[in-house]
């Protein structure tokens, strides 16, 4: 059975829909991009699938073998204050917290998976290094790492690599193709069009019009066909 | 110095140094979660609902103030937090609202009502703190020890969740954590601490010392757990010698605390600053 199945739902704030009529599903171990237009409704979407807000209408369908606490997520801008008193690994670790349910304190496992996580980020070094004096694309990173501490079985990307150098966003997405390698289920909102058709196996296009299907078959179609020619001379791929 | 010595033999003294040390390490626990949470406005107007309760406890000669205060606050407390996370009703006019009229009605009760000859003595020590910490007795002692433990458990156990819910909400949210359960328990502390710490520095002057040491540890550290610790250190620091100042010079016992806080808050901010621009 699928990880996750939206059925028909529409998106929107105070009963005023963004987008409408959505119908998709992820299976594990599935990569799908949601591309669309600026204020199409693709963080939208991402929050109604993390339940941060509710759908209009229709219906959003976790597995039951789907817990809360196996979601990662990465938000797209973090409403984090500047003056936020917070060191590398104290926000890294603080992606466990969803495990550790109602015990109080880390377990070494756990204090393990976010020393891994910021190797993979390759942020080891910043570790006890202030947040808020970072730059960008580490602050992206942090923000990662801490998004592997909590995904087990999906991670929920937002623009991964907005506000990155093409080197640095090249690496972002290969880490996230590594992590999906080992089973765990992406779903990433990109504008990097040219990435998302390289990396994913599904796209959904939200906006005027409405596609989901493969990447192979976006390709071909005619929204995407547009899209694609409408977006690729201005990135930077 | 001989002189503090001197005092410190007196049992009032000794009790008033572990009643004040605790209120102090008791109330800079929470301060830098409701700066961050830019919820210190929450802490200023619970102060007044406890002051009007306080009023209408000593009109209706409660045994104890706190046994009305302390329910009262705690109602007041989960209410105000529940409608700050509306975002319908601004929280903020809530709160204004409702602390103008707690003190208004706190006032306008012990007016009509009070027997005491001196009102505006007993206004302006509910309002500024009284002396009444240099009058403690053995009940009012223990009280405060088991309230303090109560609230440093609830912390050491907590420590790791108000993290990830002070840092980022709405990820704790997404990722399974009960953000919403948390902060009640964290609304029930903060109220308990404000009543607590009413006796010590009086209602006008709670949120100062709630507030006061978290601030002057943000301007100068960048950890969270640093953060923490230094707050609590400072706000320790400060609530002894402002009590030791008061005692010698005879000053009013809150404002001289809230006083060397600020000052405190001062020297943070010249420390921060000149070593960031070192830095640069
Ligand atoms: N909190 C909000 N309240 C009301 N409308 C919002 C809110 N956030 C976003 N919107 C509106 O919803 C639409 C979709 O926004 P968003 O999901 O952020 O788009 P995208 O991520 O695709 O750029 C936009 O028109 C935006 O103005
Ligand atoms: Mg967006």
């Amino acid at each position: 059975m699928a990880l996750l199945t939206a059925r028909n739902i529409s998106l929107g704030y105070d009963s005023i829909p963004v987008a409408e009529g959505l119908n998709f599903h992820v299976d594990s171990g599935d990569y799908l991009a949601v591309v669309g237009e600026n204020g199409s409704g693709k963080t939208t979407l991402i929050r109604t699938l993390l339940q941060l807000q509710n759908p209009l209408g229709g219906e959003i369908v976790l597995d039951d073998g789907l817990r809360k606490n196996e979601i990662g997520h990465l938000p797209q801008q973090t409403a984090i204050q500047k003056d936020f008193p917070a060191s590398v690994r104290e926000i890294v670790i603080s992606g466990c917290q969803g495990r550790a349910g109602l015990r109080p304190f880390y377990t070494r496992e756990e204090k393990e998976l976010a020393e891994e996580s910021m190797e993979l980020m390759d942020i080891s070094e910043l570790a006890v290094k202030c947040y808020r004096e970072l730059s960008g694309g580490q602050q992206q990173r942090v923000l990662l790492a801490r998004a592997l501490c909590a995904a087990r079985k999906i991670l929920l990307l937002d623009e991964p690599a907005s506000g990155l150098d093409p080197s640095a966003a090249a690496r972002m997405y290969d880490l996230i193709e590594k992590m999906n390698g080992k089973g765990i289920a992406i779903i990433m909102v990109s504008h990097d069009i040219t990435a998302a058709v390289n990396y994913a196996k599904h796209i959904l296009h939200i906006g005027d019009n409405i596609f989901y299907g493969t990447k192979e078959e976006y390709i071909k179609s005619e929204i995407g066909r547009a899209f694609i020619k409408e977006h690729r001379g201005g990135e930077t791929a | 110095m001989d002189k503090i010595i001197i005092y410190m033999q007196y049992p009032f003294v000794q009790n008033a140094l572990i009643v004040g040390i605790l209120i102090a390490l008791c109330s800079s626990l929470f301060g830098a979660t409701l700066v961050l949470k830019r919820l210190s406005f929450i802490g200023d107007g619970l102060s007044h609902v406890a002051f009007g309760a306080t009023a209408v406890a000593a009109v209706m000669s409660f045994a104890d103030d706190m046994l009305l205060a302390l329910p009262v606050t705690t109602v007041s407390a989960i209410l105000l937090l529940k409608s700050g996370q509306n975002a319908k009703i601004r929280g903020d006019a809530a709160i204004a609202m409702i602390s103008a009229g707690a003190l208004a009605f706190g006032y306008l009760i012990m007016n009509i009502f009070s027997a005491s000859s001196n009102l505006s003595g007993d206004v302006c020590s509910t309002l500024f703190g009284s002396t009444s910490i240099l009058t403690l007795d053995r009940k009012d002692v223990w009280l405060c020890v088991l309230l303090s433990v109560f609230v440093l458990t609830v912390f050491v156990l907590m420590y790791n969740k108000i993290f990830a819910i002070t840092f980022d909400e709405d990820f704790a949210k997404a990722t399974g954590v009960r953000a919403d359960e948390y902060n009640l328990i964290i609304a029930v502390v903060i109220a308990i601490i404000i009543v607590l710490a009413m006796n010590l520095v009086g209602a006008l002057l709670v949120s100062a010392l709630i507030v006061f040491p978290a601030l002057s540890a943000m301007r100068l550290l960048s950890g969270f757990k640093q953060v923490m610790i230094c707050s609590a250190s400072l706000s320790v620091v400060c609530a002894l010698s402002g009590i030791l100042i008061s005692i010698l010079a005879g000053t009013p016992v809150g404002a001289t605390i809230v006083a060397v806080d600020a000052v405190a808050f001062g020297i943070a901010c010249f420390i921060g600053r000149a070593s960031r621009g070192a830095r640069k």
